[in-house]
């Protein structure tokens, strides 16, 4: 929907061809300049296509969240383009393009847990019957379909960021960013929560911008892993990552998987002797 | 078993060697009247043992019930037993005796005092410091040139301003309740200002992606979030609203008032009726601040100081 829009309508500010409709994220060299000269990100480019997921792996303060946020109009970049949905990066937020998953759940305790998988729609006005379907909805996609009248704070940490995912899917947008959303979690919850990823973004056909720093989790949810050097951060490798799709946690085992994750830490290697 | 049958028992056991104790002092020999003071405090001790196991609301309630009772006793057989001058300290059975005696004076004072300077100038002065501390968030201007200000009236003891006032609004509560208005206006204004901070970064971001407007983050994010510092400054503000009203009163009122009765009673040297109202500001003061927390329990239930034990 959103893009049939941004195709009816003339792209004003880039003189450059308009990007095709199964654009969803183009970026060409982007830079990020934070106040006191700290440069977060030098000539990033990157494209990401409907119906893709792709993760920005890198060692830690690479710039990998900072060029989420960048996409999420959280941040301003200092140089470069950069284009959401044909869209300037605030255009798309003002159309509610996305759905942020924090690295914290970053739920508030005074609402339930359906109140706040409905906070994005009650900004949106819609009616609160259509609310309570989406909460119900989204509770059980999730698979927390008895836990929407509890408060977060009753609920485990896993559950918790569950209840953000759900809040992020709730307006179904097509775009989701997450930033390190299972960074906090033990292993064996984010085993899990990476099985139920993979199988709602099946499910949905949602594009997934995904940042990680774990190669093992990046290698298994992602079509397409980008590999990012430490600060200034910019685009070391873009690795294909073609896992077959109805994937189980065993694949973690198969040589295809760790021929992957072998490519991934060498070109990780590779950008640390940038420096 | 043994333990709830002296929970029940002994409390009424202190309470009677207690009053029989009060009865004999002075007219029986003193070797029988120590015995029932005695009876009295070991009674009350076993009885506050007892009850510090109970876990039933009668059972919690017993226990400061039975220590404000002890206390009481004790005053009441120091001042008698010792002879102290009722003007230095009287009896709580002369305090009680004065209370019935003045009780329709006392009903006046407590309607001028409270229901009038204190109701009315707390409901202002909470509301005007809400209203500004979000004015002052709105508008950067105001941030910077009355924030600073606000601070240092804060710190002016504002009771002094009493007499000023009373040149303004004249002798009646208006006046006192203008020194009210003053007294819980700053420290309202200071907490919302320190509230609409509470908010973290990632949930004021979390907003900004749904592109929420300034009005729908302050009312979905930012004053649920203050609320536990606001209500900070309603349950401060019942306190010092209560001061500043019988302070002000001290400073000048023709007709009447809790601070007038004290001033005026105490110069008279009736300190039974200073006493009486003493303990009307006192029962007022500690509704009021009760019923505040009350309300701050159920709407701030989620603050981790009141969560109740996480799990299903």
């Amino acid at each position: 929907m959103a893009d049939l829009a941004a195709l009816s309508r003339p792209a004003a500010k880039a003189p450059a061809a308009h990007p095709p409709a199964s654009v969803v994220i183009e970026a060409d060299n982007l830079e990020v300049v934070f106040a006191g000269g700290i440069q977060a990100l030098a000539g990033v480019s990157l494209t990401v296509q409907r119906g893709d997921f792709v993760s920005l792996i890198g060692p830690s303060g690479c710039g990998k969240t900072t060029m989420l946020r960048a996409i999420a109009d959280l941040v301003t970049p200092s140089a470069g383009r950069l284009a959401v949905n044909g869209k300037t990066p605030g255009e798309a937020r003002r159309d509610r393009a996305y759905g942020y998953v924090f690295q914290a759940p970053a739920l508030f305790p005074w609402r339930t847990v359906a109140r706040n998988i409905t906070l994005p729609l009650e900004l949106m006005h819609l009616p609160r019957a259509e609310r309570a379907a989406r909460a119900a909805e989204y509770l059980g996609l999730v698979g927390l379909a008895e836990f929407g009248r509890k408060f977060p704070w009753q609920l485990s940490g896993g559950m918790q960021q569950r209840v953000s995912i759900a809040r992020a899917l709730s307006f179904r947008p097509s775009l989701l960013l997450m930033d390190e959303p299972f960074g906090a979690l033990d292993e064996i919850t984010r085993d899990g929560l990476n099985l139920h990823l993979n199988a709602l973004w099946r499910r949905t056909g949602m594009t997934v911008v995904f940042v990680t720093h774990s190669i093992p989790e990046a290698v298994f949810l992602s079509t397409r892993i980008v590999v990012m050097s430490a600060r200034p951060g910019r685009v070391i490798e873009e690795i294909p990552c073609q896992l077959p799709a109805g994937r189980a946690l065993e694949i973690r085992d198969s040589p295809e998987f760790n021929a992957v994750a072998h490519r991934v830490r060498q070109a990780l290697r590779a950008g640390h002797s940038y420096d | 078993m043994r333990r709830r049958a002296a929970a029940s028992a002994l409390p009424v056991l202190a309470i009677a060697a207690g009053l029989a104790a009060r009865a004999l002092l002075g007219h029986a020999p003193a070797s029988l009247f120590l015995l029932f003071v005695l009876v009295t405090l070991a009674a009350t001790a076993g009885a506050l043992f007892a009850l510090a196991g109970g876990t039933s609301l009668a059972e919690r309630l017993a226990s400061p019930l039975l220590f404000g009772l002890l206390v009481l006793w004790a005053w009441e057989m120091l001042v008698l037993g010792l002879k102290v001058s009722p003007v230095l300290l009287p009896a709580p059975s002369a305090v009680a005796v004065a209370f019935a005696d003045h009780y329709r004076t006392l009903a006046a004072d407590f309607r001028l005092t409270y229901l009038h300077s204190v109701v009315i100038g707390y409901a202002i002065g909470c509301c005007l410091g809400f209203a500004v501390a979000i004015a002052i968030d709105r508008s950067p201007f105001l941030k910077r040139g009355l924030g600073p200000f606000a601070s240092l009236m804060s710190a002016m003891p504002i009771v002094a301003v009493a007499p000023i006032m009373i040149m303004w609004f004249g002798f009646g509560w208006p006046s006192k309740a203008a020194v009210v208005v003053l007294m819980t206006f700053f420290p309202m204004l200071v907490s919302t200002t320190a509230g609409l901070a509470e908010a973290g970064a990632m949930e004021h971001e979390l907003m900004q992606s749904y592109a929420a407007g300034y009005s729908a983050t302050l009312i979905k994010l930012r004053l649920p979030a203050a609320l536990p510092l606001i209500f900070t400054a309603l349950k401060l503000n019942s306190t010092l609203a209560l001061i500043g009203a019988v302070v002000a009163e001290f400073f000048g009122t023709p007709i009447g008032g809790m601070g007038f009765r004290i001033a005026t009673e105490a110069a008279r040297m009736d300190l039974g009726v200073v006493w009486a109202t003493i303990t009307v500001a006192a029962l007022a003061g500690s509704i009021s601040f009760g019923l505040i927390a009350l309300l701050e329990r159920a709407m701030t239930f989620w603050h981790p100081s009141f969560r109740a034990p996480a799990g299903s």
